[in-house]
């Protein structure tokens, strides 16, 4: 059997789990805001906890090919979570984060089985009234959440009781960094393994999973609980990083955001939701500072020229811009 | 024809299976009995539920009445997923692929499936050495190996046909059922097709539907003809081949096409 190519399948395989030169100059570039911006770490950090938003949602919908609209639930979850065990338990932030994952995991896993038996239109319905339910059940749960006038009496802790959430947002940027990078390795191994291969699978062609003896009901049960972990902590980090927590964190609104952000960015290719993520966030900071009633306007027209023109989103084009470069 | 009960030597069978939409009957009592190691070939008139008999026996379709019995299991009631792990596999009519995954990525998967690996989360699907070498040798036997790396909707149709086989072996099946493994390859490509088919192992049980004659009774040792979601008759190549019957209802209009 003459095989042109000089790897062994397992070599094969292992190569393209390999770093990419570009992955690590980006990790880099994330540290700049450090140097370059010390002005922008508040805003560094939303962007930090939105873009490992983001990539939760990637999981779901990039991997798995799961279209939800009511993702904000597990956001709005985790940053209750760490607010009410802040106020109530104590403050120490890592303790926080992981009640908050626990929790907002519990509720993507009892929802997963509701989730896992629908597909396309339905199943975006579905998203949408839990989503829906999760805003209406913090809005009503006054004496928990606060409701419409928010969360009162976030107090974190200092972090390794060392380092304080300052005014100027290095710690918060700092630590969102950090959980961000951590999450990020765990989804990048996930993607790479044999499960994350599964989720392919099921996005490519779901009708033939079943064919290859592939339980798919249970690989997006188990996809969506990690999703919902993932975005829990998001919260968690939002509630933590800014010592407040409010019913915008389980809005609709928010569901709607990071569904734009990751198509602009591109689905389904790990980089996409953090790509997508900066670019909306810091479009939302200009554009608001020009005009604040008016910035969704160019996040429309943004949204609508991406969509035409790449279809894969912005690294969708750029990969393929990088691809013919490359073959040259 | 009296139902067998002993099960000695019978891979796959089935029991009165019928199955209609409202008023039009797919399947009519069905009883069949594929020993082990058969070669048997599924011919009939379009519309005359070759397919759909296909979707019973795998779980696609749930049937009315009637029962599937696998190996001397009753897997009527199983999922489709369940008889696949149970040893039953199929192949589709029309190309059912991951398009964007590559040969080796899409029968690796079928192979961690299998092995029951495929909800490891935590590892790299490249550490499982022996899952992704058993994926290569099945591509290697299939003459996909040179292919393997190439992203499969940009596969030539031929290559793609046998992919199609590729992902039901690597489910390690006792029984494959093969929907017009050929279908759509042009007459002088599909004789390579069979000639891979025939050449899998003994102990696999085969049926195939296919629509060219000449085919069918090169490689077929028995053939089941299914006419109006029943079966009309069914015997060596040699007796259906003259059997006026069949002529009239088949062969006639096809013969010297």
């Amino acid at each position: 059997m003459a095989n042109p190519t000089p790897l062994t399948p397992q070599g094969y395989l292992l190569a393209r789990t390999r770093w990419h030169p570009l992955e690590i100059l980006f990790w880099l570039a994330t540290l700049l805001p450090f140097l370059v911006f010390p002005n922008y770490l508040s805003l560094a950090s939303q962007i930090a906890i939105t873009a490992l938003f983001a990539l939760s949602l990637d999981i779901i919908l990039g991997y798995a090919g799961v279209v939800s609209l009511g993702h904000a639930a597990f956001f709005g979850i985790g940053a209750y979570s760490a607010a009410i065990f802040s106020k109530h338990v104590w403050g120490e932030p890592f303790s926080g984060l992981l009640v908050a994952a626990a929790l907002a995991g519990l509720f993507g896993y009892a929802t997963s089985f509701i989730i896992s038996r629908f597909r396309h239109l339905p199943l975006i319905m579905i998203t949408l009234g839990l989503g829906l339910l999760a805003h209406e059940v913090a809005n009503s749960a006054h004496w928990l959440t606060g409701g419409s006038d928010g969360f009162q009496g976030v107090s974190t802790e200092p972090i390794f009781g060392l380092f304080r959430f300052d005014l100027y947002g290095k710690t918060a940027y700092a630590y969102s960094l950090a959980a961000l990078f951590i999450v990020f390795l765990c989804a990048r191994r996930l993607i790479n393994s044999p499960f994350g291969l599964a989720l392919r699978g099921i996005r490519e062609n779901w009708n033939r999973m079943p064919a290859i003896g592939a339980d798919s009901r249970a690989h997006i049960r188990k996809a969506y609980t990690i999703a919902a972990v993932i975005a829990g902590i998001c919260g968690a980090l939002l509630t933590q990083t800014t010592n407040s927590a409010s019913l915008e964190s389980i809005s609709f609104q928010r569901s709607a955001d990071v569904l734009v952000m990751l198509v602009l960015g591109g689905a389904g290719r790990l980089y996409g939701g953090l790509i997508g993520a900066a670019i909306f966030m810091i479009a939302r900071d200009q554009f608001s500072g020009i005009a604040p009633q008016y910035w969704y306007f160019w996040i429309g027209i943004l949204l609508v020229t991406v969509v035409m023109l790449l279809p894969n989103g912005i690294l969708g084009g750029l990969s393929k811009l990088l691809g013919r470069w490359s073959r040259k | 024809m009296s139902a067998v009960d002993n099960n000695a030597g019978i891979a796959l069978a089935t029991r009165g299976l019928s199955r209609s939409f409202g008023s039009l009957v797919v399947a009519r009592d069905i009883e069949l009995n594929l020993p082990v190691g058969a070669r048997y070939a599924l011919i009939g008139p379009n519309g005359a539920g070759k397919t759909t008999l296909i979707n019973l026996m795998t779980g696609m379709l749930p049937p009315n009445q009637g029962q599937i019995i696998l190996g001397g299991e009753d897997i009527t009631a199983l999922s489709p997923q369940a008889r696949v792990k149970r040893g039953l596999a199929r192949t589709f009519q029309i190309n059912s692929l991951f398009a964007h995954l590559n040969p080796l990525e899409a029968v690796t998967l079928a192979v961690c499936e299998r092995r029951g690996i495929s909800s490891r989360f935590w590892q790299n699907v490249a550490v499982n050495k022996d899952a992704i070498e058993e994926a290569y040798e099945i591509l290697a036997k299939l003459k996909l190996g040179d292919v393997a790396y190439q992203t499969t909707r940009e596969l030539p149709y031929g290559r793609q046909r046998l992919l199609e086989i590729a992902l039901a072996l690597a489910t390690k099946p006792k029984v494959l059922l093969l929907d017009e493994p050929a279908a759509g390859v042009p007459q002088e490509e599909s004789g390579d097709i069979f000639e891979v088919v025939a050449g899998l192992s003994n102990d696999l049980t085969l049926l195939f539907i296919e629509h060219d004659m000449h085919v069918v009774f090169r490689f077929a040792t028995h053939i089941i003809v299914l006419v109006g979601g029943a079966v009309f008759t069914e015997g060596s190549p040699a007796e259906i081949s003259a059997d006026p019957g069949v002529r009239e209802v088949y062969l006639g209009k096809r013969h010297h096409g």
